[in-house]
């Protein structure tokens, strides 16, 4: 007790300016924790991309997104109801069979791992590119690969080309492009199981003046990866 | 248990530094006994990584013992500071007056050569220990480098005199593939190996540094770019394998894990043959096996150049096929 009245006389303030005082700090301290806690578990918004079995997830996949804090950033779009939605956040049913098409806009390069060439955990090990059903898309052909769709947990790889560095008319912002430009369409089924959440993500280095083409958007949430939950 | 003579007055006569330490030694040898008979017997056979291989056994019975010898020294800490704490608490009634220090360390030369020669002695044969565990499973499981020392019986530096079954374990942002060397080279997506076998990991990165830890193998080795690090097992129990990256390599490192499998000898022959038919048209899209393989400027692609081992050459961009259906 002695010592509280020492501690009082020091401050020089009294019971309730000691009170005030650190109910202030507190408020201050908790705002600040209760704004990072915010900002770090921010993700953009969650896309129903398929309702239902028989409905097509359609994304595109663009060089520049043109909108948000990295406007030159590759990124992906995804269509809700009709609307493009810049979001990586994905709904799908489970246990169904989901046909994704997929508008690929973006220039390709080689992939760092060819193994990716072939397509994996679609239905039929398949995917139809531009209406031609393949196994196996070349990296080291002209476009190269746009980008991969891939969802590792699920053993899902799909190859994407890049467009032809002969194309003449590329989009450019702003986005969503219209399928007048040069794309490649690309799309595949794939069978959802249990629900669940699943990271998807590409494989090829896209984060253009990053290290090894894996910073920015490819580590970024929201723009090359993102979540396809999985849902009853 | 120790009692104190009874004072002039009646009252309980203060104990000696000396039984107050012979106290305290007698409760820390019985606990010590006890506790180290348990972690040894009961939970050692139940510690990671379990027993899945020769390297897993190993690190497990490499646990066991390092948990049994630490027991003793963390009881011997807890012990201490609840003697303590009972017995040498200050109450709030004690006069300043009576307050006194404990027995001075500095200048007790029986307590000081008494405590380094127990540690020393702890930490030196913990080193022998370690570095004979070390060595006895040609480096019990853990990435050794290009030109590993301690090597198992058939390994040769030479491709054509290796007798060991090479896997090579490829990590990229954020997956793991595995190739072949000596079954054409082939890649997949799950580790299988077969049981019994003496099995070379030769681990690489294409981007980052990432760490391949097959868990219940206890094989654990760093993955780098640009290098070749090779670890040695042998799995002795056929089921799955549980494989992480251990090392933080972005923001996809959490779900940077792969699956794969121990299986017998012939459904090893059966595996491979089935995958390499599988994968007959991709292999020629992919680059000869090299130790290691390097980014190139474009952003992608891995260079089989920079392997210095003479290969045949690799698919050429003009004649390949766009795509395969």
């Amino acid at each position: 007790m002695t010592q509280i009245d020492d501690s009082k006389a020091q401050l020089g303030l009294p019971r309730s300016g000691r009170l005030a005082l650190v109910t202030g700090v507190l408020v201050v301290v908790g705002a600040a924790l209760a704004f990072t806690f915010a900002y770090l578990i921010s993700y953009p918004s969650t896309v129903v991309a398929a309702a239902t079995a028989s409905d097509t997830v359609v994304l595109q996949s663009v060089g520049a997104i043109g909108l948000g804090n990295h406007p030159t950033w590759v990124s992906y779009m995804a269509q809700e109801n009709g609307n493009w939605v810049h979001s990586t956040v994905l709904t799908v049913p489970a246990n169904s069979d989901v046909h994704f098409k997929i508008y690929q806009y973006d220039s390709g390069s080689p992939l760092r791992n060819p193994y990716m060439d072939q397509v994996a955990g679609t239905v039929g090990g398949t995917e139809t590119l531009n209406g031609q059903v393949v196994r196996i898309v070349n990296d080291n052909a002209d476009g190269g690969i746009g980008h991969t769709f891939a969802i590792p947990s699920l053993g899902v790889y799909v190859p994407m080309p890049g467009i032809s560095s002969l194309q003449t008319n590329a989009c450019s912002t702003p986005v969503p492009c219209a399928t007048t430009f040069d794309h490649n369409t690309v799309e595949f089924t794939i069978h959802t199981g249990a629900p669940g959440t699943f990271t998807w993500q590409c494989f090829v280095p896209c984060g253009l003046g990053f290290l090894i083409g894996n910073g920015g958007p490819m580590s970024t949430f929201g723009y090359m990866g993102g979540y396809l939950k999985v849902v009853a | 248990m120790m009692t104190a003579k009874a004072g002039p007055s009646g009252e309980p006569a203060e104990l000696s530094d000396r039984q107050h330490l012979s106290r305290i030694g007698i409760i820390w040898l019985v606990l010590s006994v006890v506790c180290m008979a348990l972690v040894y017997f009961a939970w050692g056979p139940h510690m990671p990584p379990g027993t899945d291989s020769v390297q897993a056994k190993g690190q497990q019975f490499d646990n066991t013992v390092l948990a049994t010898v630490a027991t003793p020294v963390i009881l011997f800490i807890w012990v201490y500071l609840a003697y303590v704490l009972i017995n040498w608490r200050v109450r709030a009634d004690t006069p300043v007056a009576e307050l006194r220090d404990g027995p001075a360390i500095r200048g007790n030369l029986r307590f000081q050569a008494t405590w380094m020669i127990v540690t020393g002695a702890t930490v030196l044969s913990m080193f022998i220990f370690g570095t004979y565990e070390l060595v006895k499973d040609s480096g019990s499981g853990t990435g050794s480098g290009q030109a590993p020392i301690w090597t198992p019986a058939g390994y040769s530096v030479d491709a054509s005199q290796n007798k060991l079954l090479v896997v090579q374990a490829i990590g990229q942002q954020w997956r793991w593939t595995f190739r072949y060397p000596q079954f054409g080279g082939i890649e997949t997506s799950q580790l299988v190996i077969p049981a019994g076998q003496e099995i070379q990991y030769s681990v690489t990165s294409l981007d980052v540094i990432h760490s391949f830890w097959a868990t219940n193998l206890g094989i654990k080795a760093d993955a780098n770019p640009g290098v070749n690090n090779i670890a040695f097992g042998q799995a002795t129990k056929i089921g799955p394998i549980d494989i992480r990256c251990a090392e933080l390599c972005g923001v996809w490192h959490g779900a940077m894990y792969a699956t794969g499998q121990v299986v017998s000898r012939n459904d090893f022959q059966t595996w491979i043959a089935a995958e390499q038919y599988a994968h007959k048209d991709l292999i020629t899209f992919l680059p000869p096996y090299a130790d290691f393989y390097l980014p190139q400027s474009d952003g992608g692609f891995y260079d089989p150049s920079a392997n210095p081992l003479p290969n045949p050459p690799g698919p050429t961009p003009a004649t390949s096929p766009t795509v395969i259906p």
